[in-house]
């Protein structure tokens, strides 16, 4: 099955453990405020690849990725959940390191024929990382323009998978940094035992840009970057909330 | 030579001259971390003030704090000078005193006439006219033996940056040699050396018997000149401070008497380990002492200066010495060879803060021990100093002992030389193949008046062939004219104080250049992948192209253009090798111009890839700017398919990425990012 995809990435390093071999595919149904690929949205356009075509490109290069791997962000990856089977078949025979960047957003399980695909792509996924926007169902929606709550229930279906998963989280000054519904994330994310990591991302403006070009209104034009240091202090938050779901459990 | 006393394990290192031997039955490999460093002492922190307060008033005064313009600069020219006598732990300056730069007018006397007016000094009259009359300079000589089509050639820029009217530089003197020998062996060895020579007196045997001369006056001055520091260098350093002293006087004599374009130091910290872990063990210093010595030696490469005019400084990209010192690195039976002292050498960066001199060359391997490997990314996170090079490709044709010259040149240090060569213009070369010779910015004739591309659209294999032959011609006026270049070199402008301190019979390595490598390897893929038409003007002079449709750039992992790139560079270096070379020189090739783009991106015309007039050619073999869209793996991998053996003087690429993209925080390709709730 061929991918529609964006672009081809060979030398990504924040996306997933060691140097990785990024794939962005086209197409997602978000439309996140602050999302920093909007030329990525479209469900058309882009270029149609199949599987053992990206994997020659990794594999010309193999070296660099010796701690790495393969990750397919976008876009959203799971709106091709086929392509996604084939390719991480083809690279678990290949003992490639296999991971999905994604909003979880087309995960359900009321949609049968989904379910039976994310059956087959589970087992040859080695991580998730799961961009939960906000954790709040009402914010969420104003943010995204989508509910989210498959998009919790996804990480309860990857523990049940057994599938790591690291929650990413981005940080924007006035939407997404009130420490109430921070440290309510980690509360939530505190009960899944498949979580091996945090990432917390500062908000950037640095694609506002490509809004203009593309001619895209940009929601969140004037909010200014998220302090970095800041950050680090909104990352503990989080984490109490982590520790406190974790005290109750013990 | 007779043996030398000494408690170091001894080898064939103490009966003839071979620091390597020395080297590897000494050395301790360190596989630790860099925990035991030490920190400034107040001396080091009170001497740096007074460097950054000289750097200070330097560029207030406009770049140039002051100059001689009367004492021609030899090894004994100038008395001693110092910063502050009392704190100074390693001493030496160029001149009398720091920040004034010497006089050197055997390169050329113009041109050193114009690096002082230019900077608002006048070189004596005295001087001036003694050139003039009675003593000719490497510059006139070249300039007395070029041909019509070589001044053209120059003037044109096809090819440019040549070493004809200042110092050539890029020969590496094995500085170690003083401190592990001490003069007086050395100036017996080189006797040695004279007395061996061939008795039938061929014009080689007499410039030979000349030259061995010429290099045990340098020895002497070398001796003479330490003296009036207080130093006896004549017998082999007793310690670490006299051996470090040693080898920066050995490298103050040559940067006294040569304004090189690349003035390296070598490879100098392992051996110096040595003497440091004797000294460790023996009680006689600390390794805050230690370290004090380095950071002072280190301090005096940053303070070498050098008079230019800001024509060379745009060339070079600001008035660069190159002390390159090359660090770590791998030995033939397998151990590596990072030491205390490689930290020690990095160390100076925390200590004194980030410098580009000297240029800190870490020679890489996948087998450096891993703690080496995260000190040197923590220093390059923190300082942005550092420059890497390939040390498993270069070590099986190098050996251990090689040191790299200017920013990749590699060379056996004390047994081969380069005779630096810059560069041929390629792409301009591809502009002439089309218009059969005429410079598509001046319109003169320069090459021969081959046939001209004709027809409205650029045919692949028409324009592959008339390359060729261009290419052809290009390379033989570019190696006879670097024949007549460093016949002159040697003989007007000779390096005394280096090549004393080389073996008798060195391995000389022609070196010559391609710039524009990218931008003809885009060009032809453009002409073969997409429509080209050529833009005539009134003169029927190709000035501009239009190209319809897409094509494959180099520098995106694709073959189809990356096969092209390769192809240049071995037709270029098929063409170099097929010529005669001054001293039988054996040719190199290097795809490395790292500052002198712009320039030559200035002198072109516009190219089929869509470059247009005057747009800065990119940097070494880099793929041109923001053609390369398929990340930094994809661009490496179009770099490395270049072969290496056809280009064995050195293939750069400039990689610059925010420290953001390397990874999370300071944790570069780190892996996982720990879920640490303990904090």
């Amino acid at each position: 099955m061929q991918g529609r995809i964006h672009s081809l990435e060979s030398f990504g390093t924040v996306d997933g453990p060691g140097v990785r071999f990024v794939v962005f595919v086209q197409g997602c149904p978000m439309r996140c405020a602050y999302c920093h690929n909007p030329d990525t949205w479209a469900m058309t356009g882009g270029t149609m690849m199949e599987p053992a075509e990206i994997l020659e490109q990794y594999e010309r290069n193999i070296s660099f990725y010796k701690d790495g791997g393969i990750t397919v962000t976008g876009g959203e990856p799971l709106m091709q959940p086929d392509f996604l089977i084939d390719l991480f078949t083809l690279a678990k025979q290949k003992n490639i390191h296999t991971c999905i960047d994604t909003s979880g957003i087309a995960f359900n399980r009321d949609n049968a024929a989904f379910m039976e695909k994310m059956e087959r792509l589970m087992p040859v996924t080695n991580l998730v990382m799961l961009d939960i926007k906000h954790i709040d169902p009402e914010k969420h929606l104003e943010l995204t323009g989508q509910p989210n709550e498959h998009i919790l229930d996804f990480c309860k279906y990857l523990e049940e998978k057994n599938v790591d998963m690291w929650i990413r989280h981005v940080v924007v000054p006035g939407i997404t940094d009130d420490d109430k519904y921070l440290e309510k994330l980690g509360y939530f994310i505190g009960q899944f035992h498949n979580l091996k990591a945090l990432d917390v991302l500062p908000y950037h403006t640095m694609g506002e840009k490509k809004y203009e070009s593309l001619g895209i209104p940009y929601k969140l034009h004037g909010v200014p970057p998220m302090d970095k240091n800041k950050v680090i202090e909104k990352k503990q938050v989080i984490l109490n909330g982590i520790r406190k779901r974790r005290e109750e459990n013990a | 030579m007779k043996p030398i006393e000494t408690d170091f394990v001894r080898g064939k290192w103490d009966r003839e001259v071979n620091v390597r031997d020395f080297i590897q039955r000494n050395y301790h490999p360190y596989d630790g971390d860099e925990s035991f460093l030490a920190g400034p002492t107040q001396n080091t922190k009170d001497l740096w003030a007074m460097v950054l307060d000289l750097q200070k008033k330097e560029r207030e005064a406009g770049g140039v704090l002051d100059m001689d313009t009367k004492v021609i600069s030899t090894i004994t020219s100038h008395g001693p000078g110092y910063l502050d006598k009392s704190k100074e732990t390693i001493v030496g300056f160029q001149t009398d005193k720091p920040f004034k730069r010497s006089l050197q007018p055997y390169g050329g006397i113009r041109m050193a006439e114009k690096a002082c007016s230019d900077n608002g000094y006048e070189v004596d009259p005295e001087i001036s006219e003694f050139f003039a009359t009675h003593r000719k300079t490497h510059n006139a000589g070249c300039f007395d033996a070029y041909n019509q089509e070589m001044r053209a050639c120059r003037s044109s820029h096809i090819i440019t940056g040549l070493p004809d009217a200042y110092g050539r530089g890029r020969i590496i003197g094995d500085y170690r040699r003083v401190a592990l020998y001490g003069i007086d062996r050395l100036i017996e060895d080189k006797q040695a050396q004279k007395d061996s020579t061939g008795r039938v007196m061929t014009d080689d045997v007499i410039r030979l018997r000349e030259e061995l001369s010429e290099q045990m006056t340098a020895l002497k001055l070398m001796k003479e000149m330490a003296a009036s520091y207080g130093c006896d260098i004549s017998n082999p350093a007793t310690n670490v401070q006299e051996a470090i002293q040693a080898v920066y006087f050995g490298y103050l004599c040559a940067v006294k008497e040569q304004n090189g374009a690349a003035m390296s130091l070598g490879r100098t910290s392992t051996f110096l380990d040595i003497y440091a872990e004797r000294d460790l063990a023996n009680g006689t210093f600390t390794e805050e002492q230690i370290q004090e010595f380095v950071d002072h030696f280190i301090m005096k490469l940053r303070c070498v200066k050098f008079a230019r005019t800001p024509e060379y400084n745009q060339i070079f990209a600001g008035d660069p010495v190159w002390v390159t010192e090359s660090l770590g690195g791998v030995g033939v039976d397998g151990r590596h060879m990072v030491t205390k002292m490689s930290f020690r050498y990095l160390n100076t960066l925390t200590n004194l803060g980030p410098s580009p001199e000297p240029n800190l060359t870490v020679l890489w391997s996948t087998r450096l021990p891993a703690n080496w490997k995260k000190y040197c990314a923590k220093m390059s996170i923190q300082t942005s100093s550092i420059q890497y090079e390939n040390d498993d490709l270069m070590r099986v044709t190098h050996g251990d002992d090689y040191g790299i010259a200017c920013c990749v040149s590699s060379m056996v240090i004390g047994k081969e030389m380069q005779f630096f060569g810059a560069r041929a213009n390629v792409a301009k070369c591809l502009l002439y193949a089309l218009n059969g010779g005429v410079d598509e910015v001046t319109k003169k004739q320069v090459g021969p008046k081959y046939r001209p591309v004709s027809g409205d659209v650029l045919d692949y294999d028409d324009v592959m062939e008339k390359f060729t032959d261009m290419l052809e011609w290009q390379a033989d006026v570019y190696v006879n004219t670097l024949n007549i270049i460093h016949y002159m070199h040697d003989k007007y402008c000779y390096e005394r104080a280096e090549m004393a301190l080389h073996d008798r019979d060195v391995k000389r390595y022609f070196a010559t250049g391609v710039a524009g490598l990218s931008i003809v390897a885009d060009s032809l893929s453009a002409i073969k992948y997409a429509k080209v038409e050529p833009i005539r003007d009134e003169d029927g002079v190709i000035v501009d192209f239009k190209t319809t449709g897409d094509f494959p750039k180099y520098g995106n992992d694709d073959d189809r253009v990356d096969l092209i790139a390769q192809e240049i560079v071995h037709k270029f270096m098929t063409a170099v090798r097929r010529h005669h070379t001054y001293r039988n020189g054996i040719p190199t090739t290097s795809i490395l111009t790292i500052t002198s783009n712009v320039t030559y991106g200035k002198a072109t015309g516009n190219t089929p890839d869509g470059r247009k007039k005057g747009q800065p050619f990119a940097p070494g073999a880099n793929p041109m700017h923001g053609r390369d869209t398929h990340g930094a793996v994809a661009s490496l991998s179009s770099v490395s398919k270049l072969p290496f053996n056809d280009a064995q003087d050195g293939i750069s690429n400039t990689f610059t990425i925010i420290p953001s993209a390397l990874g999370k925080e300071d944790k570069v390709f780190s892996g996982d990012i720990e879920l640490d709730l303990n904090k």
